[in-house]
């Protein structure tokens, strides 16, 4: 007896339709699972049979032999243990074989029977809603995340439940969908004493999605800076939140009861991060940390001590807005439109730039710190800004401004950058043309200095970019320290 | 390329205690470039960034008023003193310690380049010969020789810089020592020799005024109310002034561009 089950195998972030077929002959009993299975897929094997054991169901005599068609693609992971186990038993007719067909399911089993959650439901409930199916059986957990698809979810907790369902005996279970609100309130500004300038451009990269870099001595609240942006962003789009969330999910890292993520990811890797980490890739095709800050914010804290290879290859992101993970067996995109922070010190042995300090690096290592980052990358950065120690005059200062009100500038910025982009008046070109002169500024470093001055006016309401506007825009270009060894 | 030979040394070079045998010579000046009045610009390569200011302040300054800035290419104080002549029409001999025909340092090949577009590179080594340690200390002779005063701008204890000082010293030339912060060990070196006696440089102008030069190069008119306050961080500004964050950094931005004040590590000081 044959009998089928759909489902949804993920490459990269997209997914690809799969038929189980559940095949039944006589012979010594024994289970063969075909279609370039995993390891990980092999050993639904034990779990299905444990499974359908332990469900109260009969795990069919005999020979059987499953086949995840189409076979040339490869699968990967315990989602497909779900529809290999309603197969087998849609085909020793312990359930209707016509209602399943009507189904995508995924999930992983457990011995007893449960059902455990598995990464990308989201992208396998996409993947059902392409096909037309209009509904995807899947652990309970994952209701909430399959129901942003568009398809109705019907959450189980256990197989037989499952079974009990497309028998028509039980009807699905409630579940809740969250707001898509973050879970933590994020850092406020309002933590941070002084700073003025950093908050300064903090808020023109908020503003104008621009890359920032913060240079300064340690313990000068760089970092604490860097940590606020999320607070000031504005929440994201109904069709972004679901791009962002489709990400997060075959990364296995959305929220059970809050799946969508309707606000700026933030993500933080450690300077140890490999190419892999960062960019994606790896064995199972994972996105990387730039993906996963796609239409968020990428922090790398202590920028100059991430390994060069992992730094040059974000460069194709922030040109494209994704990353191509190219292997043998083809290449994957995944979407990586994120927005760039990164702090460093302005030497190795992080004196320099703190006037209490005595920096003690020789010319070479100096250069070789600053070799680590190439004029490509440091070209990508549209605001610099260096953050000298505090006095202690400003720690005694009460607390800054709280990020709410920064956060609505921020919003009404742009809404007027979207509206219609301020023009320079011809005051503001000359100021510019003569920088150009003066000041070793590059053609794309013009480019920059022209795009800062366009978010600077439209956070000061300004119809049109004004001398000031591009006299505050070059303060924040590459030092000329930074630039050349 | 050209070579000159010990009795076509420039006299100032020519008349130092122990000249070199021969000079070769790199770039589109003529070596009559050589026998104009030059001054040294010399000091620490891993420099602060106030040091890198003033040493192109310096080497920009004067060498609009047509004196030729010698240094030795080397990165920091060397770099930026070339550097600052460059920006002006005025000219700029760089003294290698090496053949004339290697980049070193690496990272200053675009800078030589320039230089030899310009002016000229000069050395007593034949092409092709390493750069090697032993082979700096001579080096500076030739740079304290072939100048009428030597500026150290800022240097270490035990610094190249005060090698070429003391050549300078020995054969009578003027001294000219940039005073920096008693409690920073780059300045030690130029502290030490104001101590000795050279002359405390506090402008271009000295320098200017014992060569018996006047300068021809009007100075940008600094009357905003904002140098008064430097140095100082942006956000001491915003906190001294009232004025915005906004205002304070657009403010700062335009007196860099007209050429009156810089940023080095966060902290904005005056050039004028």
């Amino acid at each position: 007896m044959l009998a089928r089950a759909v489902t949804f195998a993920l490459v990269g972030l997209e997914p690809r339709r799969v038929e189980v077929e559940a095949h039944l002959q006589g012979g010594t009993p024994s289970l063969t699972i075909v279609g370039l299975a995993d390891r990980a897929c092999q050993e639904a094997k034990q779990r299905v049979r444990s499974g359908i054991l332990s469900a109260e169901l009969e795990f069919p005599g005999g020979h059987v032999t499953v086949n995840l068609a189409p076979a040339e693609l490869k699968k990967e992971g315990s989602g497909f243990d779900l529809p290999i186990a309603l197969a087998l038993l849609a085909a020793s007719h312990q359930l209707p074989r016509a209602r399943l067909a009507d189904h995508a399911s995924c999930g992983e089993l457990a011995l007893d029977g449960r059902l455990r959650r598995v990464g990308g439901v989201l992208a396998v409930a996409e993947g059902a809603r392409r096909d037309e199916l209009e509904r995807i059986i899947c652990p309970y957990e994952a209701c909430a995340e399959a129901a942003l698809a568009g398809v109705e979810p019907i959450g189980v907790r256990h197989l037989a439940d499952a079974v009990a369902y497309l028998r028509g005996e039980l009807e699905p279970p409630e579940f809740i969908v969250g707001n898509g609100k973050p879970r933590r309130r994020p850092l406020d500004l309002a933590d941070v004493r002084g700073q003025e300038r950093g908050r300064r451009a903090l808020e023109l990269a908020a503003a104008g999605r621009h890359n920032l870099l913060l240079g300064g001595p340690p313990g000068t609240g760089k970092t604490m800076l860097a940590r606020r942006l999320p607070g000031i962003l504005p929440p994201l789009e109904e069709e972004q939140a679901l791009e962002v969330t489709r990400i997060h999910s075959v990364a296995g890292l959305v929220d059970l009861d809050h799946p969508l993520i309707g606000y700026a990811p933030f993500r933080a890797p450690h300077h140890s991060a490999s190419t892999a980490a960062i960019v994606g890739g790896g064995p199972r095709l994972r996105p990387g940390e730039a993906s996963l800050a796609h239409r968020g914010v990428l922090l790398l804290d202590e920028l100059a001590e991430f390994q060069r290879p992992a730094l040059e290859a974000l460069r194709q992101p922030l040109e494209d807005g994704e990353l191509v993970v190219a292997r043998a067996a083809g290449s994957v995109r995944f979407p990586a439109r994120f927005q760039l922070i990164a702090t460093m010190n302005l030497c190795p042995c992080g004196a320099r730039g703190d006037p209490g300090a005595h920096c003690s690096c020789s010319a070479q290592r100096l250069a070789r710190y600053r070799d680590k980052l190439s004029r490509a990358l440091l070209d990508r950065f549209d605001l610099v800004v260096t953050v000298p120690r505090a006095r202690a005059l400003e720690l005694q200062a009460g607390p800054g401004e709280a990020s709410d009100p920064v956060r609505a500038r921020v919003v009404a910025a742009r809404l007027r950058l979207a509206d219609a982009t301020p023009k320079r008046t011809s005051a503001a070109d000359e100021l510019l043309t003569r920088a150009v002169e003066r000041l070793p500024l590059s053609g794309r470093g013009r480019a920059k200095v022209a795009g800062v001055s366009r978010t600077i006016a439209a956070l000061a309401d300004s119809d049109a970019v004004l001398p000031e506007h591009v006299a505050e825009a070059l303060a924040y270009r590459a030092p000329t320290e930074l630039a050349t060894p | 390329m050209t070579v000159l030979r010990r009795r076509d040394l420039p006299p100032l070079l020519r008349a130092i205690h122990d000249p070199p045998a021969r000079l070769f010579l790199r770039g589109n000046s003529d070596a009559a470039l050589l026998a104009q009045p030059a001054v040294a610009i010399v000091g620490a390569r891993a420099c602060s960034p106030y040091g890198a200011q003033v040493a192109r302040m310096l080497g920009r300054e004067l060498a609009a008023a047509g004196v030729v800035i010698v240094s030795g290419l080397a990165r920091g104080i060397d770099g930026e003193a070339h550097r600052g002549a460059l920006e002006t029409d005025g000219h700029t001999v760089a003294v290698l310690g090496c053949g004339i025909d290697r980049d070193y340092p690496a990272a200053h090949a675009t800078l030589a380049q320039s230089i030899c577009r310009r002016s000229l590179l000069a050395s007593e080594y034949e092409p092709g010969v390493e750069p090697a340690p032993w082979r700096f200390p001579a080096r500076n002779r030739i740079i304290a020789g072939l100048c009428v005063a030597t500026i150290v701008v800022e240097a270490r204890e035990r610094s190249g810089a005060l090698i070429t000082a003391d050549f300078a010293l020995e054969e009578g030339r003027e001294v000219f020592a940039v005073p920096g912060e008693i409690t920073s060990a780059l300045s030690a070196g130029a502290n030490a020799l104001l101590r000795l006696g050279a002359t405390p440089l506090t402008s271009a102008a000295d320098v200017l005024e014992s060569l018996g030069i006047e300068s021809t190069a009007a100075r940008p008119a600094a009357d905003h109310p904002l140098l008064d306050l430097l140095p100082a961080t942006a956000d001491e500004l915003v906190r001294k002034t009232g004025l915005a964050v906004g205002e304070v950094i657009a403010a700062l931005a335009e007196l860099d561009v007209a050429g009156l004040a810089a940023e080095g590590d966060g902290i904005y000081r005056r050039l004028a």
